[in-house]
C-alpha cells in the first residue's frame, strides 16, 4: 500500500502522466515489414552498451604518449580486459552496421515524409557524428592500423584548398599524426562527440514519440479500419528487449569467441603494411578514391571524388525536400530510383574496396 | 454433463485458476532466473576488470621481506623511507647505534608518518599523532595503535627488513 502511495507521489510530482498518457496512446503498425521498426532500437541499444564499455575502457585508458601501452595492458593483464575492449569494437561495428539498417528502411518506407522530416535531419547528423565515433575511436590503441588509418583520412580533410591544410593540422595537433593527435582524438571521442550526439539523439527520439512510427506507402493506401496496430506499451517494447537481448548475446559471442587484436605498435618510420584498408564503413569512399584515382590520375581525381560523395551526400539529407507528399508522384519515384541507386553503389563500393 | 464442461472451458480464463496461477509463478520464477543469470554474467567479468589493480596490490602487499641495498651506510640519528609491499615504511638508524624499522601508515587515519629527528619521536602531520622512535608505541594524539614493527637484520652490504610473523 505504501509502495502505491510512493509511485502515486512520483508520478504527480515528477509530472509522468503526459508521458503515461502519451506511451498508452502510442500504437505501432503491424505489416509485413514491421521487423525493420526493430532497427532504430537496436541501434540505440548498440549505442548505450558503447557507452557503458567506453566508460569501463576510461578506467585504464591513458590518452598521449601512453596510449599503446595502456590498450596493451587492458588486452593482455586486466582481468576481462580483452572482452570489455572486445564488446567495445564489435559493438561499435554493430552499431554502424544498424545505423544503416534503419535508414535504409526508414528511407524505403519513406518515414523522411512530412511531418518527420527533423527525424530524417537528426537522423542524417546522428549518422555522421557516428562514423566520427568511429574514425576517432580508431586510433585511440595506437597501433600501426589506427597510426595509418589515421594519417590517410586526415589527408581528406587536408585536399581541401586554402583552409584544409591549417584545419587537418589543427586536427592532428602537429604536421603528423603523433601523440598529441591521439590526446585530441580521445577528448572528440569521450566529450565533444557525446556533449554534440546526446541531445541530438534526445531531439530524434522524441520524434520517433511524437509522431509514431510511419507505416509504407502500401500500408498507407489501405483503408483506415484494414491497418492493424499493436499498443507501443507494453507489447511494441517486449517485443524490443526481446530484440535487444538476442543483440546482447550475439554481440557478447562475437567479443568472446572472436576478440579484438592488438597490432604492433605505430611506428612513424615503419612502411604501411601490405593490404591496409579501412573499416567496412569507410571502404565505399575508400574504393571510390582508388576508382576515380585510376581514371583521372592525381590530386584532380582525389578532388573530383570527394566532390562526388559530399554531393551525394548532400542530395541524400535533402531527400524530404524533394519529396514531401504523402501521394506518389513523379518525383517520389525519382527520388526512389536515386535511393536504389544510392544503395547498390554503396554496396557494390564497398564489396569493391575488399577486392581490389 | 454439460454444467461440468462449461465450467472446465471458462475455468482456465479466470485470474484466480490455481492453474493459472502456478503458471505465473514459474513465468516470473524463470523471468527473474534469467535475469539473474545476465547479471551474474555481466556482473562478474566488470567486477574483476575493476578489481585487477586491487587483485594486483594485494600480491604486492603480501611481501614478507624487503632487502635495502646500501641502507647499512644510513647516518646515525637519521631515517630511511622505502616500500614495504604497496605501504611507506621507516628505517632509523638510532643514536645509540640500534636500527628499528616499522610501518609509516598512522593507525589512527592512515596518514604517513615522518621521524623527527630532533624530537626523536614520529609524528604524523595530519592529526597531530606522536609515536615512540624506537617502539612505535602511541604517545599522544588520536592514534589507537603503535606503528607496526619490523624485523631488522643489518649485513655488510645491506639491511634486510623482514614482517613480524
Amino acid at each position: 500500500m505504501k509502495l502505491e502511495t510512493l509511485k502515486a507521489d512520483l508520478v504527480e510530482r515528477l509530472g509522468l502522466e503526459e508521458a503515461i498518457k502519451l506511451a498508452g496512446k502510442k500504437t505501432v503498425p503491424v505489416h509485413k515489414h514491421t521487423f525493420w521498426y526493430f532497427w532504430g532500437g537496436i541501434s540505440l541499444f548498440s549505442f548505450l552498451i558503447q557507452v557503458v564499455t567506453g566508460i569501463l575502457l576510461m578506467v585504464y585508458y591513458r590518452p598521449g604518449p601512453e596510449a599503446y601501452e595502456s590498450v596493451r595492458q587492458i588486452t593482455y593483464q586486466i582481468q576481462f580486459g580483452w572482452l570489455i575492449r572486445s564488446v567495445h569494437n564489435w559493438s561499435a561495428n554493430f552499431f554502424l552496421f544498424s545505423v544503416f539498417v534503419h535508414m535504409f528502411s526508414v528511407f524505403l518506407m519513406k518515414a523522411y515524409r512530412r511531418p518527420r522530416e527533423v527525424g530524417w535531419y537528426s537522423g542524417i547528423a546522428l549518422l555522421l557524428l557516428g562514423l566520427t565515433f568511429g574514425f576517432s575511436g580508431y586510433l585511440l590503441p595506437m597501433d600501426e592500423l589506427s597510426f595509418f588509418a589515421t594519417k590517410v583520412g586526415m589527408e581528406i580533410p587536408n585536399a581541401v584548398p586554402i583552409i584544409g591544410p591549417p584545419i587537418a593540422n589543427l586536427l592532428r595537433g602537429g604536421l603528423e599524426v603523433n601523440e598529441f593527435t591521439v590526446q585530441r582524438f580521445f577528448a572528440l571521442h569521450v566529450v565533444i562527440l557525446p556533449l554534440l550526439y546526446m541531445p541530438l539523439l534526445g531531439l530524434h527520439l522524441w520524434m520517433v514519440q511524437k509522431h509514431g512510427n510511419a507505416a509504407p506507402p502500401s500500408e498507407e493506401a489501405k483503408e483506415p479500419s484494414q491497418r492493424k496496430t499493436m499498443p507501443f506499451f507494453p507489447n511494441f517494447v517486449a517485443q524490443d528487449l526481446g530484440v535487444w537481448l538476442i543483440v546482447l548475446n550475439l554481440i557478447s559471442l562475437l567479443a568472446a569467441l572472436f576478440p579484438w587484436q592488438l597490432g604492433p605498435q605505430a611506428d612513424p618510420l615503419a612502411a604501411a603494411p601490405e593490404g591496409i584498408h579501412p573499416e567496412w564503413y569507410f571502404m565505399s569512399q575508400f574504393a571510390m578514391l582508388k576508382l576515380i584515382g585510376r581514371m583521372i590520375p592525381g590530386l584532380a581525381g582525389e578532388a573530383a571524388a570527394m566532390t562526388l560523395f559530399t554531393l551525394g551526400l548532400v542530395l541524400w539529407a535533402l531527400i524530404p525536400v524533394f519529396d514531401k507528399d504523402k501521394t506518389n508522384t513523379k518525383r517520389s519515384r525519382q527520388v526512389l530510383y536515386f535511393g536504389i541507386f544510392v544503395i547498390l553503389v554503396l554496396l557494390s563500393t564497398t564489396f569493391m574496396g575488399f577486392v581490389i | 454433463m454439460k454444467d461440468e464442461q462449461e465450467m472446465v472451458l471458462t475455468d482456465p480464463s479466470s485470474p484466480s485458476s490455481p492453474e493459472d496461477v502456478s503458471r505465473r509463478k514459474f513465468l516470473q520464477t524463470g523471468v527473474f532466473g534469467a535475469c539473474a543469470v545476465y547479471i551474474g554474467a555481466i556482473g562478474y567479468p566488470v567486477f574483476r576488470y575493476l578489481n585487477s589493480p586491487v587483485e594486483a596490490s594485494q600480491l604486492a602487499s603480501a611481501v614478507k621481506e624487503v632487502t635495502l641495498d646500501k641502507a647499512n651506510e644510513l647516518a646515525v640519528g637519521t631515517a630511511l623511507m622505502f616500500k614495504f609491499g604497496t605501504s611507506p615504511a621507516l628505517l632509523i638508524h638510532h643514536a645509540d647505534g640500534s636500527w628499528v624499522a616499522m610501518s609509516a601508515v598512522c593507525t589512527h587515519m592512515g596518514c604517513t608518518v615522518k621521524f623527527d629527528e630532533g624530537a626523536k619521536k614520529i609524528t604524523c602531520a595530519c592529526h597531530g599523532g606522536v609515536f615512540d622512535a624506537a617502539t612505535g608505541e602511541n604517545i599522544s594524539g588520536p592514534p589507537p595503535r603503535p606503528l607496526e614493527r619490523y624485523d631488522v637484520k643489518v649485513n655488510d652490504a645491506n639491511v634486510v627488513v623482514t614482517k613480524i610473523s
